[in-house]
């Protein structure tokens, strides 16, 4: 059975019984790993805590930031200081430099682009490029899609049409989240689906992006963070007893 | 000779506090489609509400197979009923009534 993946459960992770509302509905919905973006400045126990609700509704938890910098100064300190702590690091790209310089940067795992805006999506070919050498991923968010109405809408699926395209043919993976910040806004893996080929994006694709892509970034980073890891391709196997 | 035109039925889940009645589940329905499609992807959709259960909350809607995506896509892409709150989930998609029930 494919594992789904929703990286961007927006849930409010301070409200306790909303947090247990959606992880649960995103268990029901066929979720099985879902990622909580939180502040910088969490706690660790507030982490574990996060973790204990969603392991009860049957949920992998996976730590997530993510990052809106001023400017490619304050992302690369960021990044520094952020990037051990959590599992996936996610980029609002407010500017082209900074669009730029996630692009290139291995740390980054996610990059997003405002939605309100499309004259600053800044998913071109040489951003696709900087981002395939980088394995970073484009994410989209379906809770902008389901949010916006007339010709905002029209022109943001307009504009993922070409990112998904330019996507396409650099190779860069497209992941897909729901970006939902109440339940009323979340869809299973087989309605984002349907929801993606307004972008032309087809079903296999799409399942790819909801499932292999997000797993394949979380299960890399895991492997990263973890005491073993030496540096890409070498890990501690096993130590020598004391 | 004219070929039979294939169905597709879609079993619906309705998600909300608020009740609705057939009429505003169907108007629910044909809004999206239009909104997301115009009114020519909506005249191919070939939509007819079969059955709609308002204490379970959930619906039984028929398209043409061929127009299946669209209408999939629209039902997903309803949030909002008379101004409230609403998820549209589908559940089951089938060819015939009998194995949609079934399954």
């Amino acid at each position: 059975m494919t594992k789904f993946v929703d990286l961007h459960l927006c849930a409010p992770f301070r409200n306790v019984d909303q947090l247990k509302k959606m992880v649960t509905k995103s268990f029901e919905l066929g979720y099985r790993l879902v990622g909580i973006p939180l502040p910088p400045n969490v706690e660790l126990d507030e982490v574990e805590r996060l973790r204990k609700i969603c392991s009860e509704a049957g949920l992998d938890f996976v730590s997530r930031v993510d990052l809106t910098p001023k400017n490619t100064n304050e992302l690369l300190a960021n990044l520094r200081r952020l990037r051990r702590k959590f599992e996936v690091v996610s980029v609002l790209c407010m500017s082209k430099p900074i669009a730029r310089q996630a692009a290139k940067d291995r740390r980054v795992d996610v990059l997003s682009f405002p939605v309100a805006k499309p004259r600053n999506r800044f998913f071109d070919s040489a951003e696709a490029e900087l981002a395939s050498e980088s394995s970073s991923s484009l994410e989209i968010d379906m809770m902008s899609l389901l949010s916006l109405e007339g010709f905002l809408r029209i022109r943001l699926i307009s504009s993922l049409r070409k990112e998904v395209a330019i996507a396409k043919s650099f190779r860069v993976p497209v992941v897909i989240s729901s970006g939902a910040a109440n339940d009323y806004l979340l869809r299973g893996p087989r309605d984002y689906s349907a929801l993606a080929m307004l972008f032309d994006m087809d079903s296999s694709l799409a399942f790819k992006a909801l499932s292999e892509v997000p797993r394949s970034i979380v299960e890399r980073n895991r492997l990263k963070l973890s005491s073993d890891f030496v540096a890409p391709g070498l890990r501690v196997v096993r130590r020598r007893d004391p | 000779m004219i070929r039979r035109v294939k169905q597709r039925y879609l079993a619906l889940k309705i998600e909300s506090v608020e009740s609705f009645g057939d009429e505003d589940i169907k108007d629910a329905v044909w809004n999206a489609v239009t909104q997301l499609f115009g009114e020519y992807g909506a005249s191919k959709a070939g939509l007819f509400l079969v059955q709609y259960d308002r204490q379970r909350k959930e619906a039984v809607l028929r398209c043409s197979h061929k127009a299946l995506e669209m209408v999939h896509a629209s039902i997903v892409s309803v949030t909002n009923i008379r101004d409230k709150p609403v998820a549209m989930h589908v559940l089951r998609i089938s060819g015939t009534l009998r194995a949609l029930k079934k399954s």
